[in-house]
């Protein structure tokens, strides 16, 4: 991994980089424990996104959630690939996994209430990747981005092979609840379905960014950069890189299972190899190196397509052409992006951020 | 079989390995008893890599055994090893490039940690407490190696000579019984060898140490046994001096007696 950083000299005399003395509100926030100041960063991003929906109509109210199971479902590519370094190609079907395990509680358990729901999909995934990656846990590089795209490539043809349970290549439709009635006034249903997502997004999240910083985050990275040094620190090799595997099944899983919340159905064609390939590109688009990626690659994935069709429609150029423009555009910026910035937008926010703060 | 004495914190017994019809290892016998510095020399393909893997449960032995502390392992796998109280470092730097120098010895004191999966899953109970106890023995065997100003910086980042002590200070943090040290001197120059003898002296006095290294005049000036391979057979064993005046020795490793002279 090259490095643009100076190379220090051996004789260079710098302070040694311990904890710091524990001075003003900076210091003493780095003493409450990580899950804390995760939870305190996400009570306030929900309080944003809140005010967001608050502000705006019904169409951006939907597309505002689709950012949320977007950026979920990166950020557990983003752990997989970017701290344990396993590819996959293949995450949408577990996507698809949640899709249809909310869809068949919804219809066949309908008095369970959406959390129960969200958290048997989060143990249906788990177990879903717990297979698959104890499967693939062996492979490296491309065995391993194979064995993921066979799955992508499979998966969805469940669903036609077993019509009279998972409704055939219409898929399933069921109608899930809006508001609680004493909101009901005031909460339109696409505003709380929204909430609802986005709570339950920034909750995964913050389990995310504790694992990410903590223990098992090195523990992985570890893995990723020198497998046999890290089993020489003690580390269990293949139980690391399945535990990675399997946190990121389960995002992947709640994902989907909010994408069939959203949208009252559950379709095989949602859930093709383009998506899969598409939470690839927006993970590299967004940077590689951080979850904070994830959010630009969410971010992108959803408005790219809607400004790409806005555009078509102003351009009132043909439905060929429109179907096709959010691809190409998308495509392009990947390219330009990767071009200037390997390390993907958030490279460029950190470093800007960073001048900022010299600035100051 | 005699009974070994109870110090010896490593022993192994008769060990061959066979690769197809080539035998790496043969009937090989090391002690290492503790606190001390003991040495494994022989010249490149002798088998001293293959009878480190042994010892890491990388290799299975086709005959023989591996004592550690009076006990026989049987099928160690190479992440027990902490865990027995055996570290190790490579003939490789083989750090991880990703992580901070300090991230990087907080690894190698991950035996530490107490927390289980919960813990690392949701950050509570005990991952805090784990998470300070690893820093701050990491920082500690940082400023002891005199590197603690480089706890921030990429390994990649820093010259050949302080990455080879990041990769020691990943293994001693451990605070292990046996340190297994692969060329510790490799790629080192010559004014910092003297350093690294002093080194791996002090750590002699803490715990047992194997050394496998190519620089004859380090082991000579460190190691109170040295065990000389040849071809997977031990050719001498005994205390540097013995070793020196062995002509096995001076023909098997330094080629003829006359160059042995020179070189030394």
């Amino acid at each position: 991994m090259a490095s643009p950083a100076p190379r220090p000299a051996a004789d260079e005399v710098r302070p040694p980089a311990g904890p710091p003395a524990p001075v003003g509100t900076r210091a003493r926030w780095s003493t409450v424990p990580l899950v804390v100041r995760h939870l305190v960063l996400a009570a306030g991003a929900l309080a944003a996104v809140l005010l967001l929906i608050a502000a705006t109509d019904t169409v951006n109210t939907m597309r505002i959630a689709a950012v949320g199971y977007s950026v979920l479902a990166i950020a557990g590519l983003q752990v997989l690939i970017g701290a344990s370094g396993q590819v996959s190609l293949g995450h949408g079907a577990f996507m698809f996994i949640g899709a249809y395990t909310v869809a068949l509680l919804v219809i066949r358990l309908p008095m369970l209430p959406l959390w129960v729901n969200l958290l048997i999909t989060v143990a249906v995934s788990a177990a879903a990747g717990v297979v698959v990656g104890g499967a693939t846990a062996r492979l490296h590089g491309p065995y391993l981005a194979g064995a993921t795209l066979a799955l992508a490539v499979g998966l969805p043809s469940l669903a036609v092979r077993f019509p009279e349970l998972l409704g055939g290549g219409n898929g399933l439709a069921f109608t899930t609840r809006g508001a609680p009635p004493a909101l009901a006034a005031t909460v339109s249903t696409a505003q709380w379905q929204a909430a609802a997502v986005w709570f339950t997004v920034l909750l995964a999240l913050t389990v995310l960014a504790t694992v990410s910083r903590g223990r098992l985050g090195r523990r992985m990275r570890a893995v990723r950069d020198d497998p046999l040094a890290a089993a020489a620190a003690g580390i269990p090799v293949g139980r690391t890189k399945v535990a990675a595997f399997v946190l990121s099944a389960c995002c992947g899983g709640l994902a989907g299972a909010c994408q069939g919340y959203l949208l009252g159905t559950a379709t095989p064609s949602s859930f093709t190899l383009a998506l899969s390939l598409s939470l690839l590109a927006a993970l590299v688009f967004g940077g590689m190196g951080s979850l904070w990626g994830a959010l630009w690659g969410g971010a992108a994935l959803v408005y790219l397509e809607v400004w790409a069709e806005d555009a078509a429609h102003a351009l009132s150029l043909g439905t060929s052409v429109t179907n096709n423009l959010p691809i190409v555009l998308f495509g392009l910026i990947l390219i330009v992006v990767v071009l200037l910035r390997p390390d993907g937008v958030h490279g460029a926010v950190r470093d800007a951020a960073g001048a900022v703060r010299r600035a100051r | 079989m005699p009974p070994d004495p109870v110090d010896h914190l490593l022993s192994v017994h008769g060990v061959s390995v066979r690769f197809g019809g080539l035998a790496a290892l043969d009937d090989v016998r090391i002690d290492v008893p503790a606190g001390t510095v003991a040495g494994l020399i022989g010249p490149n393909g002798a088998g001293k890599t293959t009878l480190f893997n042994v010892v890491s449960g990388l290799l299975r032995p086709d005959s023989g055994r591996i004592e550690w502390k009076g006990r026989t392992l049987r099928r160690h796998r190479p992440h027990d090893l902490a865990g027995l109280g055996i570290a190790r470092t490579f003939q490789g730097l083989n750090l991880f490039g990703g992580l901070p120098v300090l991230d990087n010895v907080m690894v190698g004191a991950e035996r530490f940690a107490r927390g289980g999966a919960v813990s690392m899953l949701t950050g509570l109970g005990a991952h805090g407490r784990d998470e300070r106890l690893m820093r701050d023995r990491a920082m500690a065997v940082l400023e002891e190696f005199g590197i603690a100003g480089t706890a921030r910086s990429l390994p990649g980042t820093l010259p050949f000579g302080l990455q080879k002590r990041v990769a020691l200070a990943r293994a001693v943090v451990a605070e292990p019984e046996l340190l297994l040290l692969d060329e510790p001197a490799a790629g080192i120059s010559a004014d910092d060898i003297g350093a690294l003898a002093e080194l791996i002296g002090r750590l002699g006095e803490r715990m047992g140490v194997l050394l496998v290294e190519h620089h004859v005049d380090l082991v000579m000036q460190v190691c109170e046994r040295i065990t000389v391979l040849d071809f997977g057979r031990v050719i001498c064993a005994g205390p540097p001096e013995a070793v020196r005046a062995d002509p096995g020795v001076a023909e098997a490793y330094l080629g003829t007696g006359e160059e042995a002279a020179d070189d030394a």
